[in-house]
């Protein structure tokens, strides 16, 4: 196939605007945290006036600090959690043949596809009722919930990749199920691991919806809910610029992520689709 | 070290289908025994119930005189060498020969001493801190095999360990599999599809067909006496000519002409009830150029003319393919089709009324030409086309030239 010159401006000019959606708002969110309080409203895309008073401002104040360690705590455990027990459900899935296999990949396809907002309401209730509302497993039940569906898809194809044959091989070497398990299946799935890891830990980070609606303190909000409670320095001040930087430094961990594992994301989400 | 005894052994998968058949083997202390047989025969089944990777439905497997139907594989005492080696890739070579040592919480001392003579005897010193993934064909055919014998188990069992190999390397690494069971004398299960490697590598061969073993013995045996059409077709390369004939008047009608039968023959063949049409077996070296065949010899055979139609020269010999034309008349039993099936010939549209001899290089045979061949009538199989049976395995056959 070759490309002539009106694709390639074609694609091209799709491409950038691809990008430059994707991007602005991103800057301009940087641009926004890095301006002073007094210029925030100027509608220069630039900042006149560079300060990092935002930054500053919300690590003065427990409320941001809370919510970020919030965040790392209940993202980090839910995510643990989920990868051990996806890793053991997808290899029961890839490798044996058991009544109701079936059912459960239709179920946890099912609760992947579930809107979120449907289920906020009964989990608010039963949650309030199991004295569990605004504490940390409040949220981490859920995320274990949705991020299992997730994991249990991409780790079942890493491990459905993983010859058969090594496993009896382990066996005939005198491995019981278990060290077959963990000395050889699992070592050969740590990547496919990593990457289910990332992407579950990257859903509960961004998560927003049950953050605001199954927390009402500091107690266990995280950051995205956090910052919809900020306030300005004073009551009559906007929070601009405190929201800028928070979503700036909430983001920085998750880039990072991207960008040192991108090439195992990608061929996480996309391995058993394509062979090779 | 010990003997494996398969007593009516026999494998139903959930969905009802018989894999393996009631099979009964026993294999002696020490002894090579190869499972031969077309794909989807049982013999990767029968070979994985012994292992321990496949339950067993029915009979008892023992092995060192224990039965051990219900024991896992690790319990069992066994080494098994895969078709695809199943090296951990993760490990060095060091670690993948080790590591059934070290689940066995083998003193480390004791483990460097067994991996490092290993090595030794395999040729792979210099490559135990590399992983699999550096190494060539051979070499990882090697660790496989390194990974087996470090353990000093009661048996080894082995799955088509050389299909992967090319053919070159397949024939060197055939003798070297053959001096290491020699020189260590464990008892070795081998399964293959290969009838030249279960020729040239067993003590005993049992042939598989079907879920059923249909012969075993020592590769000699079941060359020069096999017992039914199937295993007759299967052994022996290239495979043995079939064609129809009749029992008429004390002699046998075929195509190639009419074959004097002697008392003998015509004894075992008349005491039985099975009709007079059966199926000619004969090896392709059982022809000769009639030309070549010194006069004293030709009484032993029948003289016949045929329209030569491929002449491969392979140097020692020479192979001739003709057919018999204007006669539509061609043999069907079930046993011919499937290997006709396995062999792939029916795919090709070769016909299975084509014959093929092994005459002597000296032969001046020509393609397109007719030329007058000969048969030893004494190496000549008759079948009965209904079972399969080889009517005329008890007879004392003389294979024509070796």
């Amino acid at each position: 196939m070759t490309t002539t010159a009106k694709q390639k401006v074609g694609w091209g000019t799709a491409n950038t605007v691809a990008v430059v959606l994707a991007i602005v708002p991103v800057l301009w969110i940087v641009s926004l945290s890095f301006k002073d309080p007094a210029t925030i409203t100027d509608a220069s895309f630039w900042p006149k006036k560079w300060t990092l008073e935002n930054y500053r401002g919300i690590f003065k104040t427990s409320e941001f600090t809370h919510a970020l360690i919030n965040s790392i705590g209940i993202a980090l455990i839910a995510t643990f959690i989920a990868v051990v027990l996806a890793s053991m459900a997808a290899y029961a899935v890839a490798r044996l043949s058991f009544p109701g296999k079936g059912l459960l990949i239709g179920m946890s396809l099912l609760i992947a596809m579930f809107p979120a907002i449907s289920l906020v309401t009964p989990l608010f209730n039963i949650e309030r009722s199991l004295h569990l509302f605004d504490t940390w497993p409040a949220l981490i039940i859920p995320y274990i919930a949705f991020g299992l569906p997730l994991g249990i898809y991409t780790l079942s194809a890493f491990f459905r990749e993983i010859p058969w044959e090594l496993e009896k091989a382990a066996k005939m070497d005198g491995a019981t199920p278990y060290q077959a398990f963990t000395k050889v299946i699992a070592p050969l799935a740590a990547p496919g691991m990593f990457t289910t890891a990332i992407l579950i830990f990257i859903f509960c980070w961004n998560d927003f919806l049950f953050a605001i609606s199954l927390t009402s303190t500091t107690n266990a909000r995280t950051v995205p809910a956090a910052i919809g409670f900020f306030t300005g320095s004073s009551q009559f001040t906007a929070p601009t610029g405190s929201i800028s930087a928070a979503a700036v430094i909430i983001t920085i961990p998750i880039i990072i992520f991207v960008l040192f594992f991108q090439r195992r994301i990608v061929a996480g989400l996309t391995s058993g689709a394509v062979k090779g | 070290m010990a003997d494996i005894v398969l007593d009516q052994v026999t494998k139903r998968f959930p969905d009802g289908a018989l894999a393996v058949d009631h099979i009964d083997l026993d294999v002696a202390d020490g002894e090579f025994v190869i499972l031969v047989g077309p794909s989807g025969c049982g013999k990767s089944t029968t070979l994985n119930m012994i292992a321990g990777l496949e339950d067993i439905s029915d009979g008892e497997l023992r092995i060192g005189g224990q039965v051990v139907n219900n024991k896992a594989p690790k319990d069992r005492d066994i080494a098994m060498v895969f078709q695809s080696y199943a090296l951990y890739p993760h490990m060095t070579v060091r670690e993948n020969m080790a590591f059934a040592l070290k689940l066995a919480k083998t003193p480390q001392e004791t483990i460097d001493k067994k991996v490092n003579d290993a090595a030794r005897v395999l040729d792979l010193t210099q490559h135990l801190d590399r992983k699999p993934a550096n190494l060539s064909g051979g070499q990882r055919q090697r660790v496989a095999m390194g990974r087996a014998i470090v353990r000093d188990p009661a048996a080894f069992l082995m799955d088509e360990p050389l299909s992967n190999l090319d053919a070159k390397l397949r024939v060197q690494m055939r003798t070297e599999v053959s001096r290491l069971q020699k020189r260590l004398g464990t008892t070795t299960v081998y399964v293959t599809h290969d009838q030249t490697e279960a020729m040239t590598l067993g003590d005993r061969v049992a042939v598989m067909r079907n879920g059923k073993i249909q012969q075993v013995g020592a590769p000699q045996e079941l060359y020069g006496h096999p017992e039914n059409l199937f295993v007759a077709g299967f052994i022996g390369s290239p495979a043995m000519n079939f064609m129809p004939g009749r029992l008429e008047d004390g002699k046998l009608r075929t195509r190639l002409g009419d074959v004097p039968l002697d008392d003998e023959i015509r004894r075992m063949l008349e005491g039985r009830d099975t009709g007079r049409d059966v199926i000619l077996g004969i090896r392709p070296e059982s022809f000769e150029d009639a030309s070549l065949v010194p006069a004293d010899a030709r009484g032993r055979g029948i003289t016949f003319r045929a329209m030569i139609d491929v002449v491969e020269s392979m140097g020692s010999d020479v192979f001739v393919y003709f057919t018999f034309e204007g006669d539509n008349e061609s043999v069907s039993s079930a046993e011919l089709e499937e290997l006709a099936r396995d062999s792939g010939r029916a795919d090709t549209g070769g016909t299975g009324d084509q014959v093929v001899a092994r005459l002597d290089a000296a032969t001046r045979v020509r393609e397109g030409s007719e030329a007058e061949l000969w048969a030893d009538v004494r190496s000549i199989h008759v079948f009965d086309p209904a079972s399969g049976e080889n009517l005329t395995k008890t007879k004392a056959t003389a294979t024509a030239d070796g």
